[in-house]
């Protein structure tokens, strides 16, 4: 065993020893260790280097609110954590951890020239230094800084592990497990409300794990604790959730909580969940968080072996650790007394008990005296000695104003109190306001934002019996708020500690002046000389200076540092704590993993994938996929070695000379029926509807009431009453909502129902001059000729005795027909026409020679030709409103001057003078060569494709009155050079239509 | 999240809603009639409260019914959820 533990006594199991390796170097530790607890009973305080100074730190609490002892835990290289307070780091068989920020070693750092540089690079140095010369930023401080910034390094690979996701609700949920949690847990549970209870510990019980002489209703506070649980665990509305950390309050009494599931375990199971994200929505949240110790601040108090008293206490009773053999205490406070006591009789020697205070309670000074315990009262620290280590406590005493210096104490430990902060994060969190409690010193929970309560050391409630009252009062309260009336009901209890005294701020210094090196912020390596130095330039808020400084904004959010802090500012502006008033909390708490807030929500669960009845298909027949909102499509059917520029050109090239078969099932489609179908539409699209017959269908076009194009489509008239609707393929669920929206909110005195039928149809497009003839077979009880159903066509029928609503239209300019039938028949019918097509030179093509082929027609695709600022007109489609319609969505807009102006971007086709070149989509266009930036853009080119039946390339674009410019020519300017461009129709292929209406 | 009281379907979580913009704004009903300072103080102008706003909702992956709200922008608190057509209530202690 080894010589800072103690004999007997703590939690842990000491049947059960616990190799491990910190650095490198193997040590032992017992079940029930933390990380640092087996490394303080190793002798190990050095545990990290700090992350601006590099300066050697040691281990300074005993849990969450730890700054200094950051360590990376490698369980494989995907499974390496970086980060981890080695507190909270529970002790397996076989843990690796590893120390940061120094190289190549804690002991021997080349980064710790930092602290020998600090005169030059206090807090906003890099604001001032890092301006000149103009050049150096990116080649020089840039890279430099990168090296040298953040905290530990990423995991090399992927991580494997699964992250569950679980929502709950509950009328209390209790946060902290210690003697005021565990009370309000059971007050509220013996009303008959449901409680979670969750701690962040592996073991719940808070402060009482650390005190063995505590008693409770006359047991021991072990036995009683142990019997509260046993109660908790055994009432059936009561969950109780270890290791499980409440890391962020949201709105509406919605609380965030990370559950760590196999972190502490030896070999966690295979596939077994590693964190759990826990989103509880609570009717009452009784916060009881608890109180994290201040350190004192002083010249050199960042000394391995330098320690809040809070945490050596810890280490000892719970965990049977001796923080140090000879021990200095440095106190403001009663309760440090206590730990002084116990460390003795522990078998630790205390070198001194130095109490800033001039009075001190008459017992503890007695029971100090009768241990043979030296107390010096009035007393500062004026600085420490020791490099790696502290090896002593050089002590100054305070008489009024004046300083004077003192002796220096040997010692290998230092511990410290200024008191204790009530941890107010979650109830700040919420929006509650803080309040200023003068006699206390500390701000405790004000007027709450939400369903809130807080119980016990939180709110500034200290002593056992006080705080397990003040539990059970605040849980019977919550029980009753939830709708649980309770009574409530009283605990005797006593312990050892004493609860007195307090210190904010820095210990004086001679002069008054602030000392060198005294820390009040560990982990961003903020000292009270950077505090000086931010009021002295000239920043007052507290706000300003927690960010020139960095104060309390390091991954532990100011736990130990933002009072001290706080009072530093107040007391060099000479004003009143409240008046400063304290930064804002926000969450986490603690850092949280991207696994626990990804969740199930990776890889193939990353986001739902939509595919069509036809996909598989597609996928046996080599189709190349690309997603098209949540959509798969096909792209193109690459055959051989084709790379997607030959198969689409293959594809375009069969399609117009004989056949193509695509798959059009993603377009939106909306039933709209009802007797008002017809005027809803009339009031809805620009153009007109009451004269369309049914068995017809138009090319509809939907504004914004800003008159801007938001969505397009062909819309069939099945019956006098019902309209088959389609949309873009993207805009479906916006177009449904914005049907939804005027017919809900606007014309309620319509009869019309609307009903998404996107994914009942599978939508197959047959297109080609050999369209007909390979429908024709298939088709029962539809004329297909060109007679009985012209281009626009629409008819219901049965394909392979499949119920079928046939549209005879074409978004390639060819004849071509689109086969609506129920999804599950899709594929089916699909395969039938394939097989019909295949004496007809069928080819199945992709969206990618869809898009060429509707270009070379000039059909444009809104999202593509319009951006949301064209008109119906500017996209060349002017044609369609009915202009007889007194009113429709946008109209009235559309009147606007501005709206009708020449100088409109308007849709226009462009020929390169070079055929072979093909434009980039998105280029600018400007009107004359040779400009120079800033140039005069004029418009943009927005589909550009090689035409394989046309031989050359095609484009289409928007361009400043584009209409005029006809036959001009005009200017594309690239890196390479202007690429001169002709305007032209946007139609380039079969301008009379004649292959539309074959 | 915030909770959000559907006037159909009961309190559900703010993901299960779509957000609808300021309330009580209907679309003239001869919009033809309208000069453009009147149509455009239609199309774009809101109040952009501080303080309680009627704002609509639309319960988007639920009954998809579009009703409304009576929220405190500054503490993000609901005071009052209705139907659409409903009058916009009048809260206790005389709160417009």
């Amino acid at each position: 065993m080894s010589a800072f533990r103690t004999a007997t006594g703590g939690r842990i199991d000491r049947s059960r020893v616990i190799e491990f390796e910190f650095d490198g170097v193997r040590y032992t530790g017992l079940a029930g260790d933390t990380l640092a607890s087996a490394l303080l009973a190793n002798g190990v305080h050095l545990m990290g280097r700090s992350f601006k100074y590099h300066r050697p730190r040691g281990v300074l609490g005993a849990g969450a609110e730890e700054p200094n002892a950051l360590v990376g835990v490698w369980r494989d290289e995907a499974r390496y954590t970086p980060n981890l307070r080695a507190t909270t780091v529970e002790l397996y068989a076989g843990l690796k951890a590893e120390s940061q920020n120094r190289s190549p070693s804690l002991t021997v750092d080349k980064g710790s020239v930092n602290s020998l540089l600090s005169p030059f690079i206090p807090a906003g140095f890099y604001y001032k230094t890092f301006m000149w010369p103009k050049g150096a930023w990116k080649s020089l401080y840039e890279p430099a800084i990168r090296e040298a910034a953040g905290l530990g390094r990423a995991p090399r690979l992927a991580d494997p592990d699964r992250y569950g996701n679980r929502h709950a609700h509950c009328d209390v949920l209790v946060i902290g497990a210690g003697p005021a949690g565990i009370a309000a847990a059971r007050a509220a549970a013996a009303a008959g409300a449901s409680v979670i209870l969750c701690d962040e510990q592996a073991e719940f019980g808070g402060s009482l794990l650390a005190d063995p002489t505590a008693e409770i209703d006359g047991q021991p506070a072990a036995q009683w604790l142990a019997a509260s649980l046993a109660e908790l665990s055994a009432a059936s509305r009561v969950t109780l959730l270890g290791r499980t950390t409440a890391f962020g309050y949201f709105p509406h009494n919605h609380v965030g909580l990370n559950q760590k599931l196999t972190d502490h375990l030896d070999k966690p199971a295979e596939g077994a969940i590693r964190e759990r994200l826990w989103q509880v929505r609570a009717s009452q949240v009784l916060i009881a968080q608890g109180a994290i110790e201040r350190p004192l601040v002083f010249p050199g108090n960042d000394l391995p072996g330098i320690l809040l008293a809070s945490a050596a206490r810890t280490y000892l009773n719970r965990y049977g650790v001796r923080v140090g053999e000879q021990i200095a205490v440095v106190t403001a406070h009663d309760a440090a007394y206590q730990t002084a006591f116990e460390l003795k009789a522990a078998g630790a020697g205390i070198a001194v008990i130095a109490d800033v205070r001039a009075d001190v309670d008459a017992a503890l000074l007695e029971q100090a005296a009768g241990l043979g315990i030296t107390v010096r009262r009035a007393a500062t620290v004026l600085g420490t000695t020791g490099k790696l280590r502290v090896t002593g406590l050089v002590l100054g005493s305070v008489s009024g104003e004046a300083v004077q210096a003192g002796d220096t104490i040997a010692c290998d430990a230092v511990i410290m109190s200024g008191g204790f902060t009530p941890s107010v994060h979650l109830h700040s969190q919420s929006r509650g306001k803080l309040e200023w409690q003068p006699a206390l010193g500390a701000f405790v929970p004000g007027e709450a934002a939400e369903a809130t309560l807080s119980a016990g050391a939180c709110r500034g409630v200290f002593g056992l019996a006080a705080v397990l009252n003040d539990g059970a009062a605040q849980g019977a309260a919550a029980a009753t708020a939830a709708g649980h009336g309770a009574g409530v009901r009283t605990y005797q209890a006593s312990e050892a500690a004493r609860h007195g005294g307090g210190f904010l701020g820095a210990l004086p210094q001679p002069g008054g002046k602030p000392g060198k090196k005294a820390f009040l912020d560990w982990q961003n390596d903020v000292t009270t000389r950077d505090i000086a130095l931010a009021i002295r330039e000239g920043f007052v808020s507290v706000e300003h200076v927690k960010r020139y400084t960095t104060n309390g904004m390091a991954t532990d959010q100011g736990k130990t540092s933002n009072m001290n802090a706080l009072a530093l500012v107040a007391a060099t502006l000479g004003k009143p704590i409240p008046e400063c008033g304290l930064t804002t909390f926000r969450m986490p708490y603690t850092p949280v993993t991207f696994g626990s807030f990804a969740g199930y929500s990776r890889g193939d669960l990353f986001e739902p994938v939509r595919r069509t009845a036809i996909h598989d298909w597609a996928r046996e027949h080599g189709a190349v996929f690309e997603d098209v909102g949540a959509w798969k499509r096909a792209r193109y059917f690459p055959r051989g070695g084709e790379d997607m520029h030959e198969a689409v050109n293959r594809e375009c090239i069969a399609l117009r000379h004989g056949c193509g078969i695509f798959d059009a099932s993603t377009l939106g489609k909306i039933e709209v029926v009802g007797p008002d179908a017809a005027t809803f539409l009339e009031r809805l699209y620009v153009n007109s509807w009451a004269n369309l017959k049914v068995g017809r269908s138009r090319y509809g076009i939907l504004c914004r009431e800003d008159g801007f194009v938001y969505d397009d489509g062909v819309i069939a008239r099945l019956a006098e009453d019902r309209f088959h609707v389609t949309t873009t393929t993207g805009g479906a669920a916006r177009v449904y909502a914005f049907m939804e929206d005027y017919l809900q909110t606007e014309w309620q005195d319509l009869r019309v129902w609307l009903t998404s039928i996107t994914e009942q149809y599978s939508v197959i497009a047959v297109q080609g001059p050999n369209a007909r003839r390979v429908l024709e077979p298939l088709i029962e009880g539809v004329d297909l000729s060109a007679t009985a159903l012209p281009h626009m066509g629409v008819a219901t029928g049965r394909i392979l005795g499949v119920p079928m609503r046939l549209f005879r239209v074409s978004f390639t300019g060819e004849l071509g027909f689109e086969v609506n039938v129920p999804a599950d028949y899709g594929r089916a019918v699909w395969e039938a026409i394939f097989a019909s097509g295949e004496s007809h030179g069928i080819v199945p093509y992709g969206t990618e020679a869809m898009h060429v082929l509707r270009a070379e027609k000039g059909y444009i695709i809104v999202g593509q030709e319009t951006d949301g600022t064209l008109t119906p007109d500017d996209a060349g489609l002017g044609w369609a409103i009915g202009r007889q319609k007194a009113d429709f969505v946008g109209k009235r807009s559309l009147a606007r001057a501005s709206m009708q102006t020449a100088d409109r971007k308007q849709l226009v086709g462009l020929r390169t003078v070079d055929p072979a070149v093909v434009l980039e989509e998105g280029a600018q266009i400007v009107d004359s060569p040779g400009q120079t930036p800033p140039m005069r853009l004029i418009g943009h080119v927005t589909s550009s494709y090689h035409s394989a039946v046309l031989g050359h390339s095609i484009a289409l674009a928007v361009v400043r009155g584009g209409r005029a410019r006809l036959g001009h020519t005009l200017y594309v300017p690239m890196p390479e050079g202007d690429i001169p461009v002709t305007v032209t129709s946007t139609v380039f292929y079969d301008a009379d239509g004649a292959r539309l209406h074959g | 999240m915030l909770q959000i009281q559907c006037p159909y379907c009961g309190v559900r979580p703010e993901s299960e809603f779509a957000y609808g913009g300021e309330a009580h704004i209907a679309r003239p009903t001869d919009p033809s009639t309208l000069n453009d300072d009147q149509w455009a103080e239609f199309l774009y102008m809101r109040t952009n409260t501080k303080g309680v706003h009627a704002e609509r909702w639309r319960h988007a992956r639920g009954c998809n019914r579009f009703f409304n709200a009576l929220r405190d922008t500054t503490s993000d608190r609901f005071l009052a959820f209705y139907r659409t057509g409903e009058p916009r209530p009048v809260l206790a202690g005389g709160k417009p």
